[in-house]
This record gives structure tokens, C-alpha cells and sequence, in this order.
């Protein structure tokens, strides 16, 4: 218990220490940006503005100090919980961000939850039945997926199911023309099917090698060759004994893959134009909406820290060796 | 004799190895073939042509043309070209991050290990692309965006097992030995360390290849990277979407379908040199 | 009720990437058991005497080549009736808790156990019951995880597991390893009670004389075979065993005065390019030129069966 305490004392110290070195490496970062922000932002229009217009933004940008010096006022906003205002959205930043993760959520969690037990299930499988033909299929399918980019998987998809069969809308979150608070769940769910389906495809192939890997390995263990004296067929093996052996490490691994998740949902929803997170992310990029972009970098750290935290956490949770053991010993 | 102590070996014999061994071979020859015939196919084929617009596969182009009527097959080939070199490049200079990292964390140890590490778990808190996005956005976009936005966040892992396999190697008799008798630092790592080193380097580094291309094409689908002008894969791909919905498939479809299998070979090379490399990596 | 006639066990090994060789770790071996019965075969630890329980339940590694043939109640074991012989017939108990799931609380895995021996789901759960009463563990010990147990806990759980569906071999593999004396007699005695049940049991040990103590008939392992079968009459010792390398191992106990010269006496066969004498023969005092170009063979000699040619 005592390791424990100190764990949650020291873990979280050092997950926020790097979230604030990720906010200082990127703020650099985006002032060397060579790129003027007014042109990314303007774009043509730029030649339109006068002078007057221009110093206007220039103030309101803060664009006229140095990089310490707005470094400094950036760091103080933050401080209070003002992240600044997008410009591409004309919204506070913390409002975008909000607004949405919350489209991103129910993405990414569909295809997290899908990605993990295909993927587990499909891993035990090739890994207790190793050699067979359905080991082969899985392995193939595994690492053919793991060499290809998201986004083709997702223009793949969309090409069959939403242009050809046409049995899915190949665009946005919602029916054209409806408000996205009128959207039904239905239509909600519906819209979220081949962005979910493109994410899930692609995550299954870390999470199948992985949890093939440790099922030949616990097939290999004295466990396993005990389990088996003991009458066990190779089938229950792996459900009674095995399946509990290896959910752990998936888990943690699912959990720990956040930042995959992440990666792969800009793809996706840059393909299928979803309003999310991940599209805020490359309008931001493209655009040059720094306050936007800066906010997207440390929130999905700290989304992804959160992630590594929680698997860390659930493997001393779940485990009754560490759980009972700190406990009792 | 404990049920504990069996490993299943994996079946290793001059068979496998022979086959490895020309598998590695076959994908070396196609990136060399493949970079050469990207150098010397004229640009006939890219240049537009109406009478022939978005013409399916057949035997006159074997992939198609696009809107513009130019011919796949040679956009392809040059695409994949590009795309290797940028890969090519953006891995080297991971790789480069890599060793150097690496050797310093394990060498100097304390402070500047943790500095090292420090920045690894920067670099890996937050989701690639991100940071990707980040980066090419500080370099201005354009081709340098990408290969120094893939070089950047790439290292991470290669490093973290060349720091592993020189804190391994430090420890070993024959070196402790050699410090004994006198040796200087610089002998033990030029005779002892770095013979063992290179092939993990060359084969992180060739594994590196598929995620740097995978990434950087990623990057410039999105429109991070690389101008029209200068068509990647991922050019390609991203110029395929606004034909999606016209049932143009091939446009899509072959030049991601060669995308994979480039990608691929990458993958088979590395893991067979490793092989070759390490008897006793068993390959599941 | 188990006869195993000239069993052979090889495994091919690579040791680099280009040559391989053979391991010949198990060879020649012939031994019967019959109900009611332990015979322990005894020997060196390290000798690969615990293939030959590998063997027994088709539970070797894949790389190994079985020759010969296994019966249990005349019937030739092969992989697939040994499927069903698994737990229902013949069970093991193995060297120590680690083999036990550490995931799964000791009850339920009693209790899986038993329910795959083809017990129905309330008959295993009083079976269960049952064998923990009987083997003196409180019914709060089916709670605990393996790695909550004790030394002596976790041997009557592999016993109970061993015995909950009713198995009638019992093949127990270097049982008492790490055990302090007092739970290797509570061990020895629970192992006698079950073969006068009826049992048969063969006990895999290094320990001379907790063998003697408790089996019917010592066999003795050395260089992958077997070089002497002795019959030992109730509660006495063995003192008549004529093998040079069985005479070193019983010198070498406590109460005979630990008068071994200290040299370890292993030899493996490798391969078939291996001389074809007596194994013994670099250890053996009594080694003669005919010991280094004839293999022995097991034949008897008194009321032993020796693989000597002075015997």
C-alpha cells in the first residue's frame, strides 16, 4: 500500500512536468514558424486589407512583441485557464477544444472498444491455434494492416461502402443542412459507421500481434503444460487459463495507445470530413491558428498521458499479486 | 530437467536462412530498380492530355489516367520514387537522432541519461501526427517540413534499444576486461561496442523506412508537405479524393495499393536482415 | 497398470545457424507399475529424469522424438487417448506452485479441475469440498491465490488437484524439492495412503532416501536410462543395491557417512557418434576394457535387475 501512495504521488508529478515541457517545446517551435500568421490566416484576401486593418490584428495578435515576451503573457493566460481565442473559429480555444472532443470522444471510443476486443479475440485465437490456417489469415491480415496508411483504409471504405453500395454517408457528422444539435442519435451513429470502422481496422493489428505473442508464450509456460496434464483441451486452456493471463497486458496496451487513437481519428476525419478534433488539428496547421494549435498539442498530451496513467494504474489494480500482496505484505 | 527450461525453438535451417537471405535480396534489387526507373522515365507521361482523360486500366495504361488524361502507371512510379527518397531521408536522420542519443544516455549516464530520457517521453506523450503537424508548421510546410517533422519524432525507439544494448555491452567481461588493461574509452567503443552495434542501427534504421513513409505520407495528404508539383504518394492520394465520388476507383486504389506493397518489402527486408543477423530471434 | 517398453526420447537442437545435433536425454527405458504400487525412479537432479513424465502425459516439447511405446491397462497411450486419460486417469503432480495458475483462486482451479476429471458442476464443487477436508486444508484456503500459500498448502493442493477427479496414476515429479523435512513425511505418508487406495503412483525424486522411505520398488536413473530396478520389503532400506553408480548415490546419503569423493557423475548420451560403452565407465572404479565397447544391458543380478557387466 505504502508503494502505492507513493506512486500516485510521484507519477502524476512527473506526467505534468512533461505536459508543461511539451507546452514550452511547442510554443519555440511555433515561433520559428516561418509562416506569416496574417497570410495563413487571410490568404488572398491579405492584399485586400489596409494598413490600419492590419496593425489592428497585429495588436490584437500581440504579434508586435517578442517571442519571451508573449511567451510570458501566453503562460500567465494559461495560468488562468485562458488558452486564448481560435481565430480560424473566432471562439475561445477551451470552447473548441470542448466543443470538439466531444464529436472525437464517441469516435474514438466506438473504435477503441471495437479495435481492442477484435483485436484480442482475433490475437488469442491465431496464438493458441499457432501454424493453423486461421493463425496464417490473422497474421497476414495483421501485418498488411500495419503497413498500410489510415487514411487510404478510410478512402478505401469510403469509395466501397459509401460511393459504390452507397449503404453509408460518405461525409460529416450529420444529414446537410441539419443543425448538429437537431441530429438525431440514430443518424449520429450512422455518420459515425465507416470513420469507426476505418479507425477499428487499423487498430486491431498492434493489439492482435501483441496478445498473439503472449498467448504462444503462455502456451509455452508451465501453467499451460500444467493446465493440460490436468486434461485441459487447448481450447480450455486458453478460455479458462490463458484468456486471464494475457487480458491484463491488452488492456494496458489499448490504454496506452491513445496517442495511435488519436493520429488515426485526424486521418479519418480529415477523409470523411468530420467535424472533430482531428480536423480542428489540420485547419489549425494549415491555417496558422496558433492559439488553436497550441491548445490541440497540450490537450492531446495530456489525453495520451492520461491514457498511459490509467494503464498503469488498472495493471496495479486488477492484478491480485500486486493488489493483495502491497495489501497484506 | 524442468518443463520450465523448454523453449520451443524455431525450426532454423539453411533453408530458411537461404530464403531470407534471397527475400532480402529481391527487395533491395526492387528499391534500386525502382528508384532507377523513377530517374530515367521521361515525362511524357505526366504531361496532361485530353484525349485520353480518366481512362480505366487497360493494356495501352496499365493503370489508368487521371482527370487530366496523364498516365498512372508513370505518376505511380515517380510517386513511389519521391516518396522513398523523403522516407529514405527522413529515417536516416532518425536514425542519426538515434545513435547519437542513445550512445550519449548509456555512455555519460546520470544527468544527461535523464535529460535523454526526459525528451523520449516528451516525444512520445504526444500523438505523432500532432506533433508532426506541429513541427512541419514550424519548418514552413514544403518537403524540409516533412523530413524534418518525421526525422524529429521517430528516433524515440531505436534509441531507447541502442541506449539498452550499450548499457548490456558495458557490462560484459570482455569489456570490463579491456578497461582493465589500460584501453582507452575510445578503443573499447570503436573495437567492442560499435562492431555491435551497427547491424541493430542498419536494421532500426530500415525498419524506421515504413513508418517514415507511412508517416510522411500521411503528412502530405493532409497538405503538409509537398506542393502538387512535386507529386508523392500521398499527392496523389489526396488529389484521388475529390474524385472519389466519381467512381474514378483507380485513382485511389492502385497508387495506395503500391504504396502498401512498398511498405511491406520495407518491412520484410528489415525483419529478414534480423533474422539473418540473430539466430535466435524467433519470428512469429 | 502402466508398462513402458524401450522409450526413447531425442530432441534435435540447433545450436547455431548451420549445424544441429541430437540430444538422446531419455533411452531404453522399461519399467511396470501395477495398482497399489510406487515405484520412485531415482537420480541426479538435471538427469532428464522428468521427461520421462513428460512423456507419459504427451506433454514434451515440440521438438521431441518419442520411440517406443507407453501402455496404460494394455492399451497403447498415443496424443489422442492420452486426451482422455488426462485427469481422469492419469494426473501429475507438479514440482512446485508455480505451475498453478497465479490468476485463479486455488478452489476454482481444484474445482476446474475436477469438473474436466468429467465431474457435473455440483458433483466437483463436493468433490472439492470433500478433498480439501481431506487433505487437512480449511475451506478458507480456496479463497486465496497460489501465491498466498504456504509450502506445504500449495503441495496438498497439487495433491488434491491430483486426485479430485479420482485419477488412478498419480505421477508426481520431484514433489518434495524445497520441502523441509516434516512436510516431505506428511507428503510421503499422503502418497502411501493413496496407493493403498489402490492407486499406483511413480515418484520422480532426487532424494534417495525419502524414496526408500515410502516406495515399493527404486529405480535408479543415471546418463538417461535406467541402471538398477530394486524391490525394497516394507520399512526397510536398501542395502543391497549392486550398481556402481546407485552404491555412490546411497553412500552419498547422511545416514551412510556422505562418502562421496564429491564428483558429479553426469553423462549425458549425445547423438549417436557417441562411444557405445557403459555410460558409467569415467566414474567407475570397476571399469574395465570390455565397460568402454559394450553397452550394458538391464539383466537381473540377485533380486535386482542391473545394466552392469560386473554385475
Amino acid at each position: 500500500m505504502k508503494n502505492f501512495l507513493k506512486y500516485l504521488a510521484t507519477k502524476p508529478l512527473r506526467l505534468s512536468i512533461i505536459v508543461v515541457l511539451v507546452a514550452i517545446l511547442s510554443f519555440i517551435l511555433v515561433s520559428f514558424s516561418p509562416l506569416d500568421p496574417i497570410t495563413a490566416y487571410l490568404g488572398y484576401d491579405r492584399l485586400q486589407i489596409s494598413q490600419e486593418q492590419e496593425q489592428v490584428i497585429i495588436e490584437r495578435w500581440g504579434l508586435d512583441k517578442s517571442p519571451p515576451e508573449r511567451f510570458i503573457a501566453w503562460t500567465k493566460n494559461i495560468l488562468q485557464g485562458d488558452f486564448g481565442t481560435s481565430v480560424i473559429f473566432n471562439d475561445p480555444v477551451t470552447l473548441v477544444i470542448g466543443k470538439r472532443f466531444a464529436a472525437s470522444f464517441w469516435l474514438m471510443f466506438f473504435a477503441w472498444t471495437l479495435s481492442g476486443i477484435l483485436g484480442f479475440v482475433l490475437g488469442a485465437i491465431a496464438g493458441t491455434w499457432r501454424d493453423s490456417i486461421a493463425d496464417r489469415i490473422i497474421r497476414f491480415y495483421a501485418y498488411t494492416l500495419a503497413s498500410t496508411p489510415t487514411f487510404w483504409v478510410a478512402m478505401i471504405l469510403l469509395v466501397f461502402f459509401g460511393v459504390k453500395l452507397g449503404w453509408f454517408p460518405i461525409c460529416c457528422a450529420g444529414p446537410l443542412g441539419v443543425a448538429p444539435e437537431q441530429v438525431s442519435f440514430a443518424d449520429r451513429l450512422y455518420h459515425l459507421a465507416l470513420p469507426v470502422l476505418t479507425l477499428s481496422l487499423v487498430g486491431t493489428a498492434q493489439i492482435i500481434l501483441h496478445t498473439r505473442e503472449k498467448m504462444i508464450d503462455f502456451f509455452q509456460s508451465n501453467h499451460a503444460i500444467y493446465a493440460m496434464s490436468c486434461g485441459e483441451a487447448r481450447f480450455g486452456t486458453a478460455l479458462f487459463h490463458g484468456l486471464r493471463n494475457i487480458l491484463l497486458p491488452a488492456i494496458t496496451l489499448q490504454f496506452a495507445s491513445l496517442g495511435e487513437l488519436f493520429s488515426g481519428s485526424v486521418l479519418a476525419e480529415m477523409v470523411f470530413s468530420y467535424p472533430g478534433l482531428g480536423k480542428a488539428t489540420v485547419d489549425a496547421g494549415i491555417r496558422g491558428d496558433v492559439p488553436l494549435l497550441l491548445g490541440i498539442v497540450i490537450f492531446s498530451t495530456i489525453f495520451v498521458v492520461t491514457g498511459n496513467l490509467l494503464a498503469d494504474l488498472i495493471y496495479r489494480w486488477v492484478d491480485p499479486r500486486i493488489q493483495i500482496g502491497e495489501a497484506t505484505g | 530437467m524442468s518443463a520450465g527450461t523448454f523453449k520451443k525453438r524455431q525450426a532454423f535451417s539453411m533453408g530458411n536462412r537461404k530464403r531470407a537471405t534471397i527475400l532480402s535480396v529481391a527487395c533491395i534489387l526492387f528499391f534500386a530498380g525502382l528508384y532507377v526507373a523513377g530517374f530515367l522515365l521521361d515525362d511524357g507521361g505526366l504531361r496532361t492530355n485530353f484525349m485520353y482523360r480518366n481512362q480505366p486500366p487497360s493494356f495501352e495504361f496499365l493503370f489508368g489516367t487521371d482527370w487530366l488524361g496523364r498516365d498512372l502507371l508513370t505518376r505511380t512510379i515517380k510517386g513511389l520514387c519521391i516518396s522513398l527518397q523523403i522516407g529514405m531521408l527522413a529515417a536516416f536522420c532518425s536514425a542519426v537522432f538515434a545513435t547519437l542519443f542513445g550512445l550519449c544516455a548509456a555512455t555519460f549516464g546520470g544527468k544527461v541519461d535523464a535529460a535523454v530520457t526526459t525528451l523520449i517521453d516528451i516525444v512520445m506523450s504526444t500523438p505523432h501526427l500532432v506533433m508532426l503537424i506541429l513541427i512541419s508548421f514550424a519548418m514552413g510546410g514544403g518537403a524540409q517540413g516533412v523530413v524534418t517533422a518525421v526525422a524529429l519524432t521517430h528516433w524515440t525507439r531505436l534509441a531507447r534499444i541502442i541506449r539498452a544494448e550499450v548499457l548490456q555491452l558495458k557490462n560484459m567481461d570482455y569489456v570490463a576486461v579491456s578497461a582493465r588493461l589500460g584501453k582507452s574509452k575510445m578503443w573499447i567503443a570503436r573495437k567492442h561496442i560499435f562492431p555491435h552495434l551497427l547491424p541493430q542501427i542498419i536494421i532500426g534504421l530500415i525498419l524506421l523506412f515504413p513508418h517514415a513513409i507511412l508517416h510522411s505520407a500521411g503528412l502530405t495528404f493532409l497538405g503538409f508537405g509537398l506542393s502538387p508539383h512535386n507529386p508523392s504518394i500521398g499527392v496523389l492520394l489526396s488529389e484521388s479524393m475529390q474524385h472519389l465520388s466519381t467512381g474514378y476507383w483507380w485513382l485511389a486504389i492502385i497508387p495506395g495499393v503500391s504504396l502498401v506493397l512498398m511498405v511491406k518489402m520495407f518491412d520484410i527486408l528489415g525483419n529478414n536482415l534480423r533474422y539473418i543477423n540473430d539466430p535466435q530471434t524467433s519470428q512469429h | 497398470m502402466l508398462t513402458v517398453k524401450d522409450l526413447n526420447i531425442t530432441f534435435s537442437r540447433y545450436y547455431n545457424s548451420f549445424s544441429q545435433t541430437t540430444l538422446n536425454p531419455l533411452h531404453n527405458i522399461d519399467l511396470n507399475l501395477s495398482a497399489g504400487e510406487i515405484v520412485a525412479i531415482v537420480g541426479e537432479s538435471g538427469g532428464g529424469k522428468s521427461l520421462l513424465a513428460h512423456a507419459i502425459l504427451d506433454i514434451l516439447p515440440t521438438n521431441a522424438e518419442l520411440k517406443g511405446t507407453i501402455q496404460f491397462r494394455e492399451k497403447l497411450i498415443d496424443s489422442n487417448t492420452i486426451r482422455q486419460l488426462r485427469g481422469r486417469e492419469i494426473s501429475l503432480i507438479p514440482q512446485s506452485v508455480s505451475y498453478l495458475n497465479p490468476l485463479i483462486r486455488v478452489g476454482k482451479q481444484v474445482c476446474r479441475a475436477a469438473r474436466i476429471g468429467g465431474l457435473t458442476k455440483e458433483e466437483a464443487r463436493m468433490a472439492t469440498d470433500a478433498a480439501f477436508t481431506r487433505f487437512n486444508l480449511a475451506p478458507e484456503v480456496q479463497s486465496l491465490f497460489p501465491f498466498q500459500l504456504s509450502g506445504g498448502m500449495a503441495q496438498r493442493i497439487l495433491v488434491a488437484i491430483a486426485t479430485v477427479a479420482g485419477a488412478s496414476l498419480i505421477v508426481a515429479d520431484e514433489p518434495t524439492t524445497g520441502l523441509d523435512p516434516d512436510r516431505v513425511t506428511v507428503f510421503l505418508d499422503l502418497l502411501r495412503m493413496l496407493a493403498d487406495e489402490g492407486k499406483a503412483a511413480l515418484l520422480i525424486t532426487h532424494d534417495l532416501g525419502a524414496a526408500q522411505r515410502v516406495a515399493d520398488r527404486i529405480a535408479v536413473f543415471h546418463g538417461g536410462t535406467l541402471v538398477e530396478v530394486v524391490k525394497i520389503a516394507d520399512g526397510s532400506e536398501v542395502d543391497n543395491l549392486v550398481h556402481p553408480y546407485s552404491r555412490a548415490l546411497w553412500e552419498a546419503l547422511p545416514d551412510n557417512g556422505f562418502s562421496t569423493n564429491g564428483s558429479s557423475f553426469s553423462s549425458h548420451r549425445h547423438g549417436n557418434d557417441e562411444p557405445l560403452g557403459c555410460l558409467f565407465v569415467k566414474n567407475c572404479d570397476r571399469a574395465e576394457h570390455r565397460c568402454r565397447i559394450t553397452y550394458p544391458d538391464l539383466v537381473p543380478a540377485g533380486n535386482n535387475m542391473v545394466r552392469c557387466l560386473n554385475a
